[in-house]
């Protein structure tokens, strides 16, 4: 912990001249950024996690909507350079100064006052320790109507402060970007990785980790790029368990790597050799890496690291699984290698583990794995086709198989219509709230009150909003309060593009944060 | 148990000779009564012993409407066969009295319900479950009810005939329902049944095992289905018309074909060659009858799959193309066949047809309609080989000869049915055909070479005559008709229209047939009332009427149709001079089901609501579009909740 928080420390000393230099790659090579952060004045840690909180919701928007070319001329990047300051002071000393969108700045005392609020109900409901849920009496449910009621407003607030500032976009997006760095070191100061005992696997995890597909996606920011990962990954996923089966290498042929069970279960991969910040993926920290200096800013520093084909001939690498009798485990009589390490990850969980996600429409399927569970809740529900005795099926054909083997059965026929209000907007609300509650008891409370925060989203189609918001909130809550459930929080699948409150959620906030405080936010660094 | 107290009764204080007969005698002899639609009414009538026997012997029942189904029950306790295809207003409330009636719960077996859309899965429900021994249930044209409808049917366990024809709305679900419900299938009919695929037809054939018949047509299936039809073990008659998801690829990898199929037909079948067809009837060798109307080419190819079976006894080949090498091939069949379609095959040449009727000399069936190819030298060849033709349709076979047709008389002596629509025949002709002394339907339209010496020759040979069609045929007067309806007594359908030569003297004449059942005098413009007014004198059987465009009938003609035509199903009254007074009367006939009333001048929108609502039985009603907008909505929501269907049309005067 020491170390790590003191490593971060540095970074940000450090850092403090060169946090400019990602922005200005963002938009079109703002020289004059370097001025930004040196004005900064150094203050509250805790202050500042709030403030730049609520800057960081912000930024996204603009920069999602924002065109990449931006007017390289002199007197724009001043004006980017000023309006990020003044607004952080104001924010962070709590001073009006004579800043022309008053209105604006009132709102963001607003939030600001009211997420501390809700900050200090949090820790009072974190201090009483994570057995909230369980309880159902009177003074928790209070508590959860309190915050939901702060949260409302935040988030009210929020969406109208970010909507005044779309005819300011183009002046946001530089001010935006280095705040999403600020935010991300201090949280990773005051929530230092837990994991970063595994720092030491790092080399071997990322040469067998294929991850593909990124680079042209680094202009675009952080966020980005984390969304196009996810996917990706999903891809990889769902080829794994197919790729590897009919594989027949000789013995011999293949290099057999064994990684031990922490590795496997350790949520990152990959780690930054300066902060020692984790990641999942390399790309990640490559961009990463950007904010530690200009020498990672290289294009041959951002490239992929490409195996050094034709020099000299590579081994092929597989994969043993470290249990031991396990068919993939390499003392195993039958061994069947494992290809890549997702592959071994998969394998692991879900032979090895426990079957920790339940789905929550079923309430009966179990899943160690949390993209067999998406996978699973796609389909979940939908099993129309019912027999007398009971069984569901969700295609046509195997119930009637199962009707042809079997003597006395019969497809049921609902008498009424009763069957389509099944995959009704309530029953789904009640899915994620479900859901939610494997993350955590506060979290259970924000998803439950996804409609009545956020009228406008009924206008969309229930699975979209239901599953956004539930990130939406999700998200916030992860940055607010560091809860060790967070760990383990189903991430929703990523289809929200026809969702008008897409800018809002930040997809670095969403889906790289596995540990803690330790934000992913640090790419940006 | 009352029957010997009722027997003992006039056998003490009575010298009735009946009584001497046993209900066993007496029931042969009702058997046997049933050549005039009466007779079992009068018989009735005699006296209450007779009334109670009759009572008893009743097995079908076919009511007009369904308000006195109750008391039918109770007077007629044995019905077997029910048929409610006639009344309007079928809903669960008559089928609950149907399946409460303590007799009829066990002596039903057969129940038609092929028209009535008003019922709903509640009354089919008790019908199926009560009704402990009903095999037989025709739910054609249950438009509105779906898989809810085939739960029900399945509690009906002892099912053997089930028609769902047009029954859109059953599913794949609703069908296996049956199929696990009804294990004793035998026929089965789901044409036009769009919603049952590949998995319902296929559990439908591993469940029933002992299906007959299965009508499949209109379905979309494939060949997956068929896999499982083919092993059904008793399979006879199978029908695949218009069945467009069957290919030849599919059948291809049929393994096994049906052996015992004795019917087939795949009509419409558009993505079939004769090689699917080779893979699906390969092994059938009992094959009787093949229907492949609109299919696929007849070629050499298809006729060499014909050869190999023996027992072939009808082909039909409607609307194919046919090739010379096919067709002459079908003369090195080795069956013999009795019924030849060749309707429609444009291509079809004097010497082809001359070759296969001369290789097929037992036809008693050929059908020839619109081969416009064919002349004289067929005709002599047909009538030449085979003289025990029974039917010959030639309708339209414009390059025919009028000579031609004295070969028919000649040689065809046993012909039943003629038709020679829209042909060169003239008296000549007529009179040849007039030997054939059996003909009961003789079709004779757009003939406008023959007169009324010719009718009079047929007047006098064809005595049997049932029907005659006698449209367009211009050279027709009053002579000619009553010539027929002299030698014709019999007559049951006649078709006069648009007969400009035709007055009432004809219909006075035409009334004789005193078992006249349907009347066509379409644009007949000198028929007037008095003409009808003997026809409805004396023609108490009529049914339907068609006196479309008659403009001389008017209301005077309704009294007596009214009084005396109980029996009117049907009437056209388009373009009469009918007002409202006459339509009002009409309304009293209460078997009327069908109306059709466009452009009649004096008709008034209260006068129309005023005779509908007082037709109890109507089933359909064609009206102007003009008078939607004027009659009530409550009045035409009434109308339709009693089982009636509006047909509206904007056609002009």
């Amino acid at each position: 912990m020491d170390l790590k928080g003191s490593l971060c420390a540095d970074t940000w000393g450090k850092s403090s001249s060169s946090s400019g230099e990602l922005p200005k790659r963002m938009s079109s090579n703002n020289s004059s950024f370097a001025d930004f952060d040196s004005q900064q004045p150094q203050q509250k840690w805790e202050d500042q996690i709030i403030l730049d909180y609520g800057m960081r919701m912000n930024s996204p928007f603009p920069e999602f909507n924002q065109p990449q070319t931006q007017s390289p001329l002199p007197c724009d990047s001043s004006n980017q350079i000023k309006f990020p300051v003044q607004m952080n002071e104001g924010l962070q000393a709590n001073k009006t100064e004579d800043w022309d969108p008053k209105a604006m700045l009132n709102n963001l005392s607003f939030l600001e006052q009211k997420i501390h609020q809700l900050q200090d109900l949090v820790h009072l409901i974190v201090g009483r320790g994570g057995q909230v849920l369980g309880r159902p009496d009177e003074l928790v449910t209070q508590q959860q109507q309190l915050i939901t009621a702060d949260l409302t407003s935040i988030i009210v607030q929020l969406i109208s402060t970010a909507g005044s500032l779309l005819p300011s976009v183009k002046n946001n997006l530089s001010a935006a970007a280095p705040s999403i760095g600020q935010l991300g070191q201090f949280t990773g100061v005051l929530f230092p990785p837990v994991d970063d005992l595994k720092g030491g696997v790092q080399p071997q995890n990322s040469s067998g980790r294929k991850v593909s597909n990124n680079l042209n996606h680094v202009d675009l920011g952080g966020n980005c790029v984390t969304e196009q990962n996810h996917t990706v990954e999903e891809h990889e996923l769902k080829d794994e368990e197919d790729a590897e089966e009919g594989e027949n290498l000789p013995p011999g042929s293949y290099e057999i790597l064994q990684l031990e069970k922490e590795e496997i279960l350790a949520p990152h991969t990959h780690f930054c050799t300066i902060c020692g910040k984790g990641f999942k993926r390399d790309a990640n920290l490559r961009m990463h890496m950007r904010g530690h200096g200009d020498e990672y800013k290289t294009p041959a520093a951002l490239a992929k690291p490409h195996k050094e084909s034709g020099s000299e001939p590579m081994l092929i690498k597989r994969y043993s699984c470290p249990y031991a009798g396990c068919k993939r485990n390499k003392d195993h009589k039958k061994f069947q290698p494992l290809k890549t390490i997702l592959c071994v990850k998969n394998h692991y969980k879900r032979t090895h583990c426990d079957k920790s996600y339940i789905c929550s429409r079923c309430n009966t399927k179990k899943f160690s794995v949390i993209a067999d569970l998406k996978t699973h809740e796609k389909h979940c529900g939908k099993d129309k086709w019912l027999c007398s005795c009971g069984t569901t099926f969700s295609r046509k054909d195997k119930l009637f198989g199962h009707i042809a083997l079997f003597q006395g059965h019969t497809p049921a026929i609902p008498l009424d219509e009763t069957n389509k209000g099944l995959a009704g907007p309530s029953d789904r609300r009640e899915g994620n709230e479900a859901t939610s509650k494997i993350g955590s008891s506060i979290n259970f409370n924000f998803s439950s009150n996804v409609p009545t925060g956020n009228g406008t989203q009924n206008d969309m189609d229930t699975k979209g909003s239901a599953d956004d918001s539930a990130s939406f909130f999700s998200s916030l809550n992860f940055d607010t309060c560091n809860f060790d459930g967070f760990h383990e929080f189903p991430r929703p699948p990523f289809d929200d593009s026809e969702n008008p409150f897409s800018f809002l959620i930040p997809g670095s906030c969403n889906y790289i944060p596995k540990t803690g405080g330790d934000s992913s936010l640090n790419t940006l660094k | 148990m009352k029957k010997p107290t009722k027997m003992a009764q006039p056998q003490t204080y009575t010298n009735n000779p009946f009584d001497i007969l046993t209900e066993e005698i007496i029931f042969t002899i009702l058997d046997h009564l049933n050549s005039h639609p009466f007779a079992k009414k009068s018989f009735s009538l005699t006296c209450k012993t007779f009334y109670l026997i009759e009572s008893r012997h009743r097995r079908t029942l076919k009511p007009f409407c369904t308000q006195l189904l109750e008391r039918t029950s109770f007077r007629y306790p044995f019905i077997a066969q029910l048929d409610l295809s006639l009344c309007a207003q079928v809903d669960d409330n008559a089928l609950n009295i149907v399946s409460s009636s303590s007799t009829w719960k066990s002596s039903l077996w057969g129940v038609n319900l092929s028209k009535s859309r008003l019922f709903s899965e509640v009354g089919l429900s008790s019908l199926c479950v009560n009704c402990v021994n009903l095999v037989e249930i025709d739910l054609s044209n249950m438009s509105e009810m779906g898989d809810v409808a085939a739960v029900a049917i399945a509690e009906a366990k002892n099912l053997e005939s089930l028609w769902l024809a047009r029954c859109k709305l059953i599913t794949d679900m609703g069908i296996a329902r049956i199929a696990i419900g009804c294990r004793k299938l035998r026929l089965l009919c789901l044409k036009w049944c769009l919603r049952i695929g590949d998995l319902g037809v296929g559990l439908v054939a591993l469940k029933c095992k002992e299906i007959r018949t299965l009508d499949l047509s209109y379905l979309p299936i494939t060949e997956q289905c068929l896999r499982s039809v083919m092993q059904l073990q008793y399979l006879e008659d199978l029908i695949l018309e218009g069945c467009y998801g069957i290919d030849d690829d599919g059948l291809a990898t049929l393994e096994q074909s049906c052996k015992p199929l004795k019917v087939l037909n795949m009509s419409n079948c558009q993505n079939i060659s004769h090689v699917g067809f080779s893979c699906l009837t390969n092994g059938a060798v009992s094959l009787q009858q093949l229907t492949l109307a609109y299919s696929f080419a007849f070629t050499a190819d298809l006729s060499k799959c014909l050869q190999n079976f023996p027992a072939l006894q009808s082909v039909k080949f409607d609307g194919c193309s046919v090739t010379c090498s096919g067709i002459t091939a079908i003369g090195n069949w080795c069956a013999s066949l009795t019924e030849l379609s060749l309707r429609a095959c444009s291509g079809l040449t004097d010497e082809q047809l001359s070759f296969v009727v001369q290789s097929h000399k037992e036809l008693k069936k050929l059908d020839i309609t619109c081969c416009c190819k064919i002349t004289y030298v067929s005709i002599d060849s047909i009538t030449n080989s085979c003289t025990s033709l029974t039917s010959l349709r030639m309708e339209c076979c414009s390059s025919v000869s009028k000579e031609a047709f004295v070969l028919i008389g000649q040689h065809c002596r046993y012909l039943e049915e003629l038709d020679v629509t829209d042909n060169e025949v003239d008296d000549e002709g007529l009179k040849s055909i007039s030997r054939c002394s059996k003909l009961l339907n003789l079709k004779l339209g757009i003939c406008s070479n023959i007169t009324d010496n010719g009718l009079t020759h047929v007047g006098k040979g064809c005595s049997m005559l049932k029907e005659l069609d006698l449209y367009r045929s211009t050279g027709i007067t009053d002579v000619g008709i009553a010539a027929i309806s002299h030698g014709c007594s019999s007559l049951e359908e006649v078709n006069i229209a648009y007969n400009d030569r035709i007055t009432d003297a004809s219909l006075t004449s035409l009334s004789k047939c005193s078992s006249l059942k349907v009347l066509e005098i379409r644009g007949c413009t000198h028929v007037s009332s008095v003409g009808l007014l003997s026809i409805a004198m004396g023609c108490r059987q009529l049914t339907v009427l068609d006196i479309k465009k008659c403009f001389n009938i008017n209301d005077n003609a309704m009294l007596p149709l009214a009084l005396y035509s109980q029996n009117l199903k049907q009437i056209n009254l388009s373009y009469c001079s009918v007002t409202d007074t006459g339509l009002v009367t009409l309304a009293n006939i209460n078997r009327l089901q069908n109306m059709t009333i466009l452009h009649l001048m004096g008709l008034t929108p209260n006068g129309l609501t005023a005779a509908l609502l007082s037709c109890r039985g109507l089933k359909k009603v064609k009206l102007h579009a003009s008078f939607k907008p004027l009659l009530p909505r409550s009045f035409l929501g009434y109308m339709e909740a009693h089982g009636c269907v509006f047909q509206w049309r904007d056609k002009a005067f």
